[in-house]
C-alpha cells in the first residue's frame, strides 16, 4: 500500500482543520447553508432523510487494518442518533432503521448514515490519524479515483494500475481549478486484460497497458456515466504516454470545465458535452493538451516519482507454502464433514480467485447475507475483519465494487483456516458472483434522493433465493438495485436491473434487462432494456423467478443467464415478466433526480 | 507556506479603469484580445460556477502579468482557489468577513498539483 510522507500526513491533518473551523463557523451562525454547502459535500459530508451521511474516501480502494478498526470505531461511537432522532425516524419509516454501521459503495468508498453534524470534525480528526478523510468524496468535483479489486495480483494484469491511481489522487486532491466543475467528475482506472473497474461507466475511464514497444502508457475513455440518460464512455486516445497522463486528464477537464453546461442539472455530465459536441470536443482536449505541453508540461511525472510510489506496492512478504501441502491440508478438512465438504469447496469456487503469485489467493469476504443490507458491515464485523486481513492478508483488505471486502495476500495452506475464521463471523457465504451478491444502494430508507427503497427489495430476493443448491444452479449474474434514477446502486449495468420510481408518492420498480459493466462475463459495457411499465413491490421476487424460469428452460449447457438472454433477445424475458403481474394495470411513469442536499 | 497576495477590494474601490476587460463567463479566455489590458474583470454569477478559475488560470498561462479581478458571487472561502489560479484581486460579497481572509489564505503549507503562483507540483519540488 501507499506510504504517507509527512507531507502527506500533514496535508490530510490540515484539511480536517480546515473543516473543523469550516463547521465552527457554520454553527456559530457566521457561515450559511448555502456556503457551507460545498465544503462540507467535498469533504464527504452529506445531509440525508435523517442525519448526515458521511462517506470516507478510500482511494482505490485500499484498505489497511488499522484503518478498519479506525472505521470500525466510528461505526461503534459515532454512528449513533439521539433516542429523540431514532424515535422520530422509526416513526416515519416504513422499515426498521439499524445503526452503528459502516456500509461499503460501489465506488470502493465506506459511509455512516446517523453521525451527529456536531461530531463531524471530531470524526475527520480521527479518520486522520489514520489518514483516511472525506476529501472530493462529494460534490461538483473530481471524485475518489476507483480501480480494479485485484490490482497489482489480476492473473489478466498487463500493468499494475495503483502508482498511477495514487499520482492521480495527489493530482486532484484540492485542484483549485476543477472545485466548482459543471457536476461530479468520476475516474477510473484499470491496468487488466478484463474491466473489473467498470471503467466505460465513469466521466473518465483509464486502462494502462503496454505498446507494441513495451512502453506503459493509457487507453482513455471519456463521457460514461448512468444517470437518466446512462451513457457508455468513447474512446478519445488510444495511447497516453505514462508520464503524460495528468497533463491530458488536466485537458479534459479544463475543457469540460468552460464548455460543459451549466443551465440544466440533468445535462451538465461530461457525457451530455461528449454526445453534443463529439469531434469538436475531442480536437479542442488535443489542442489544450498541446498549449499545456508547449507551457512546459508541469505535470509530466518524473520517473524517480513513479518509482518512489510504484516502490510502496511491492507484494508483501508472505510465507512460503507449496501447493501440494495446500492440498493436502484442503483435502484433511473436506473430509471433515458432510456439510462442510459442500459448503468449504462451494467457497473455493466463488469466493477465491486466483493470483499473480501462484502461492497465493485473493479471498474475498461476503457482505451479502440475509439480515443485512449489501454492504452493510457492523462495528465487530469491521474489527474482525481487520483481524482477518491482519492475520491472512499482511494486514490490507480492499473494498470492491460489487461491496463485499476483499484480501489480497492469503497464502494458499490458510484457505481452510481462514474459512473457519470467515465463516464463524458470517463472512463465509459462498455468493460471490452469484444472485445474491446483488449491488444496492442504501435508498429510501436513508437517502433523501430515493423515490423508493432499494432494501427491502434486496431482502426479498436475498430471502427467496438462500437455498444454495438453487443459487449455484443459476450460475453468476449481476443483479443492481438503485433507489432512484441518480444510479448508484448501478441498475443500468445489471444483468438484471431494478430502479425505484415514485408516483403519486407510491414507490414501484422498473426492471431492466441486459445491462453490462464491462466484465468478460456480461460482454461489452451497455445500459439495460427496460422490460415495461413499473412493478409493484410484492412483484419484484415474482418478475425476478419468472425471468430465472426462463432461462432455467432455455439455456444451453453451461451457458450464463446473460448469454441466454444475448442469443434469445429480449423480447420473451420480457412476456415472462409482464406476465407475473398481479398488482399492477396501469403503466406507471417518471423518476426523478435531485442535486444533493 | 506562500504569502497572501490577493487584494480585497470594496464595491466602492473597484471603480472602472481605463484599461479593463470585463470577460465574460463564456469568453474564450486563450482567443481574447489583452493588448494595452491592465486588468482582466472575471465574474461569478455563482460562487459554485467555476469557469472563470480556468480563464484566469489561462490567462496567465498565455503571460498576463496585469490584474485579474474577482467580482459577482466572491466568498472568502474560496478566495484560496481564487488566488492559487491567478486572481490578484477580489471583490468580496458585501455580507463577507473580510477579517478571516489573512487565516483562509494561509492554511495549507503546500498543495500537491502547480498552480498559477507555484507552477511545478509537489513532486517536481521535491
Amino acid at each position: 500500500m501507499y506510504q504517507y510522507t509527512d507531507f502527506d500526513r500533514q496535508f490530510v491533518k490540515t484539511r480536517a482543520a480546515q473543516y473543523r473551523d469550516q463547521l465552527t463557523r457554520h454553527l456559530n451562525g457566521l457561515l450559511s447553508d448555502d456556503a457551507f454547502r460545498p465544503l462540507r459535500l467535498q469533504n464527504g459530508w452529506y445531509v440525508q432523510r435523517y442525519a448526515p451521511m458521511l462517506r470516507v474516501a478510500v482511494p482505490y480502494g485500499e484498505l489497511n487494518s488499522a484503518q478498519l478498526r479506525v472505521l470500525a470505531r466510528i461505526a461503534r461511537e459515532y454512528d449513533t442518533p439521539t433516542p429523540e432522532l431514532l424515535a422520530h425516524a422509526h416513526q416515519t419509516s416504513q422499515s426498521k432503521l439499524k445503526t452503528n454501521l459502516g456500509h461499503f459503495t460501489t465506488r470502493q468508498n465506506v459511509q455512516f448514515n446517523w453521525i451527529p453534524l456536531d461530531k463531524s470534525a471530531d470524526v475527520m480528526d480521527l479518520l486522520a490519524s489514520v489518514n483516511l478523510h472525506g476529501i472530493q468524496t462529494s460534490g461538483n468535483c473530481i471524485r475518489n479515483i476507483t480501480s480494479d479489486e485485484r490490482a497489482g495480483i489480476a492473473v489478466d494484469e498487463e500493468v499494475d494500475p495503483r502508482p498511477y491511481a495514487e499520482v492521480m489522487r495527489q493530482w486532484s486532491t484540492l485542484h483549485p481549478e476543477f472545485a466548482f466543475l459543471p457536476r461530479k467528475f468520476k475516474i477510473a482506472i484499470t491496468g487488466s486484460r478484463e474491466d473489473r473497474a467498470a471503467i466505460e461507466w465513469h466521466d473518465v475511464g483509464l486502462r494502462a497497458r503496454k505498446n507494441d514497444r513495451g512502453e506503459v502508457g493509457f487507453q482513455v475513455y471519456v463521457g460514461g456515466g448512468m444517470g437518466r440518460t446512462p451513457t457508455v464512455a468513447t474512446e478519445i486516445r488510444a495511447f497516453v504516454p505514462w508520464n503524460e497522463i495528468l497533463n491530458y486528464i488536466e485537458a479534459i477537464v479544463r475543457v469540460y470545465n468552460a464548455w460543459g453546461r451549466r443551465d440544466n442539472l440533468y445535462k451538465s455530465r461530461i457525457k451530455i458535452l461528449v454526445k453534443a459536441e463529439g469531434q469538436r470536443y475531442f480536437d479542442e482536449v488535443e489542442a489544450e493538451y498541446q498549449r499545456i505541453l508547449a507551457d512546459g508540461a508541469h505535470h509530466t511525472i518524473p520517473q524517480a516519482e513513479l518509482d518512489r510510489i510504484a516502490a510502496c506496492f511491492v507484494a508483501p512478504a508472505r510465507q512460503a507454502c507449496s501447493n501440494s501441502d495446500a492440498e493436502a491440508r484442503i483435502g484433511r478438512i473436506l473430509k471433515a464433514a458432510a456439510q462442510d465438504d459442500v459448503e468449504f469447496a462451494r467457497w473455493i469456487e466463488q469466493n477465491v480467485a486466483a493470483h499473480q503469485n501462484p502461492q497465493l489467493r485473493a479471498v474475498t469476504l461476503s457482505f451479502k447475507r440475509l439480515g443485512h443490507a449489501p454492504g452493510d458491515a457492523t462495528a465487530d464485523q469491521l474489527d474482525a475483519a481487520a483481524e482477518l486481513a491482519d492475520k491472512y492478508s499482511a494486514g490490507e483488505a480492499r473494498v470492491t465494487h460489487s461491496q463485499n471486502l476483499l484480501l489480497p495476500w492469503v497464502t494458499c495452506d490458510q484457505l481452510p483456516e481462514l474459512w473457519r475464521d470467515a465463516r464463524r463471523l458470517g463472512l463465509a457465504k459462498p455468493n460471490i458472483g452469484l444472485l445474491t451478491d446483488m449491488i444496492a444502494c442504501p435508498g429510501g430508507d436513508y437517502c433523501a434522493l430515493a423515490n423508493a427503497r432499494s432494501l427491502p427489495i434486496a431482502h426479498a430476493i436475498t430471502e427467496r433465493f438462500q437455498d444454495l443448491d438453487e443459487l449455484f444452479d443459476l450460475g453468476e449474474i449481476d443483479l443492481h438495485i438503485s433507489g432512484c434514477i441518480n444510479s448508484c446502486g448501478h441498475h443500468h449495468s445489471g444483468h438484471i436491473g431494478v430502479l425505484g420510481v415514485d408516483k403519486d408518492g407510491q414507490e414501484w420498480y422498473q426492471v431492466t434487462l441486459g445491462g453490462s459493466d464491462g466484465s468478460d462475463l456480461s460482454g461489452p459495457t451497455r445500459a439495460g432494456k427496460v422490460v415495461g411499465p413499473s412493478f409493484a413491490a410484492a412483484e419484484v421476487v415474482e418478475v425476478v423467478e419468472a425471468v430465472l424460469d426462463l432461462y432455467k428452460t432455455e439455456r444451453h449447457a453451461g451457458e450464463a443467464f446473460i448469454d441466454t438472454l444475448q442469443r434469445l433477445g429480449p423480447d420473451p424475458f420480457k412476456t415472462v415478466a409482464n406476465q407475473a403481474r398481479h398488482v399492477t394495470r396501469q403503466p406507471q411513469a417518471a423518476s426523478d433526480q435531485a442535486l444533493p442536499v | 507556506m506562500t504569502s497572501p497576495t490577493i487584494e480585497l477590494l470594496s464595491a466602492e474601490q473597484d471603480h472602472a479603469q481605463p484599461h479593463t476587460l470585463v470577460l465574460d463567463n463564456s469568453a474564450d479566455a486563450q482567443t481574447a484580445s489583452l493588448e494595452a489590458v491592465t486588468c482582466v474583470k472575471l465574474h461569478f454569477p455563482k460562487f459554485t460556477d467555476g469557469r472563470a478559475y480556468s480563464q484566469a488560470f489561462v490567462l496567465r498561462r498565455r503571460g498576463f502579468q496585469g490584474d485579474i479581478r474577482a467580482t459577482g458571487d466572491v466568498l472568502v472561502d474560496q478566495l484560496l482557489q481564487m488566488q492559487r489560479s491567478g486572481f490578484t484581486s477580489a471583490v468580496l460579497r458585501a455580507d463577507q468577513d473580510a477579517s478571516l481572509a489573512a487565516q483562509l489564505l494561509t492554511q495549507f503549507d503546500g498543495f500537491y498539483q502547480g498552480d498559477t503562483r507555484q507552477r511545478n507540483p509537489h513532486f517536481q519540488a521535491a
